[in-house]
């Protein structure tokens, strides 16, 4: 069972819900932290991760000798990665997405595939628990291809927590392809409730099941509850709003050994995310 | 010789265009034959990126071997070095007397991108 937890809006509370969770499973359990470009589940879980990979992308380069010039491979780049000059052609690496359209538009076999290291998958095992995460390089602008390295490891026998990055965007989704449920952590604030419905709405065209965590739920106002009520979206808990949780965070230790109560509440969850009725299909096929 | 000009319009009386990669057009002129063609850059113009790269090559495919501009970024600057385009900026005013101001000595050859990527 894979679960991703993700948000509209940063700052909700995505990493406290991932590592409290994947504290609170019984079992073998396997956090990936996949906001590669801050990653800080590590920060509240002390694990070594001394197992590490390098992640890269194929960039095209060029054969001079077979190059003819014909501009094929820059007319298929869409992201602009290629300049066909008067004098050759001049490949932009920080551009390339890697999806090797230029390579299969040269007519004259004249561009081969080289790895560009973009980051880090680091593991490390404790017990029961297992802890990877991705470490996009300083300067480097893809994240995508990383975070999907990272998931490589989800052949796992037990249950997988993937801790995603703030937003929407292709980081997010390609965390969020193939995971068999999402849990939206939101907050009862305009913006959070803003946020959450682009999130509401890309887990519904990914067609994935999902239910909403409301964190410091008693701060802000019904809107949240309202919008969640009007859609069927099941609320999966409520984190009350204290200034423990924010004390122990500050201080890298998990919510749930720092507030007692919040143990059984994310115990809970872990059941929740168990049980298939738990969650919203209403985008599922 | 060949001299591009970044341009908003399409004779030698249009305004220079400040923007390299985002340029609606190029005037190419021809210093030898005192004459100008048109070359069209307006699916540059709303790229999302690499419009300067785009233009760079639009440049250099069209044998100009100046490009007379008010701003280049990094990396058409990049690409037009690589292709052993000359790189004027600072030019502004009518495309006519930008060519003027250009032969007279009065715009300067650009050694590195002179604005940030995206710059406006």
């Amino acid at each position: 069972m894979i679960c991703a937890i993700a948000s509209g809006k940063g700052g909700t509370g995505k990493t406290t819900v991932a590592v409290n969770l994947a504290l609170s499973i019984n079992g073998p359990v396997q956090l990936l932290d996949c906001d590669v470009e801050e990653p800080n589940c590590h920060l509240f879980l002390k694990i070594p991760t001394p197992k590490k990979k390098t992640a890269s992308l194929p960039v095209p380069v060029v054969n001079r000798e077979k190059c003819v010039n014909c501009g094929q491979c820059s007319r298929a780049c869409r992201f602009h990665a290629i300049a066909c000059l008067a004098t050759g052609v001049l490949v932009y690496e920080e551009l390339c997405h890697g999806c090797g359209g230029c390579v299969k538009s040269c007519p004259n076999n004249a561009m081969e595939e080289v790895p560009r290291s973009i980051g880090d998958v680091e593991t490390g095992i404790k017990g029961h628990f297992t802890f990877t995460q991705g470490r996009l390089r300083i300067g480097q602008a893809f994240s995508s291809p990383l975070v999907r390295a990272v998931k490589q490891g989800t052949a796992f026998d037990g249950t997988t927590i993937i801790d995603c990055a703030p937003g929407t965007a292709c980081p997010v989704v390609a965390a969020l392809r193939g995971v068999d449920r999402v849990v939206l952590v939101t907050e009862p604030t305009p913006f959070g409730l803003h946020d959450f419905k682009l999130a509401v709405e890309t887990v519904r065209h990914l067609k994935l099941p999902f239910g909403a965590v409301i964190n410091r739920a008693d701060a802000g106002d019904s809107r949240v509850c309202d919008y969640c009520q009007k859609e069927n979206i099941p609320i999966l808990m409520e984190i009350p709003d204290n200034r423990r949780v924010a004390e122990a965070y500050s201080n890298g230790q998990p919510a749930i050994e720092a507030v007692p109560e919040l143990r059984e509440k994310f115990s809970e969850l872990g059941r929740r995310i168990l049980e298939d009725s738990s969650f919203s299909k209403d985008g599922a096929a | 010789m060949k001299i591009a000009i970044s341009a908003s319009g399409a004779d030698l009386n249009s305004q220079v265009d400040p923007r390299f990669g985002r340029a609606a057009r190029f005037i190419l002129f021809d210093t030898e034959k005192q004459t100008f063609s048109v070359v069209d850059n307006t699916k540059n113009l709303n790229a999302a990126q690499g419009a300067g790269i785009q233009s760079a090559e639009n440049v250099s495919r069209s044998g100009a071997k100046v490009v007379i501009t008010g701003h280049c970024g990094p990396k058409a600057f990049r690409a037009l070095q690589a292709a052993n385009v000359q790189v004027v900026v600072g030019a502004s005013g009518a495309v006519s007397d930008a060519i003027e101001q250009f032969r007279s000595g009065k715009l300067k050859t650009a050694e590195s991108a002179d604005v940030e990527g995206h710059w406006s």
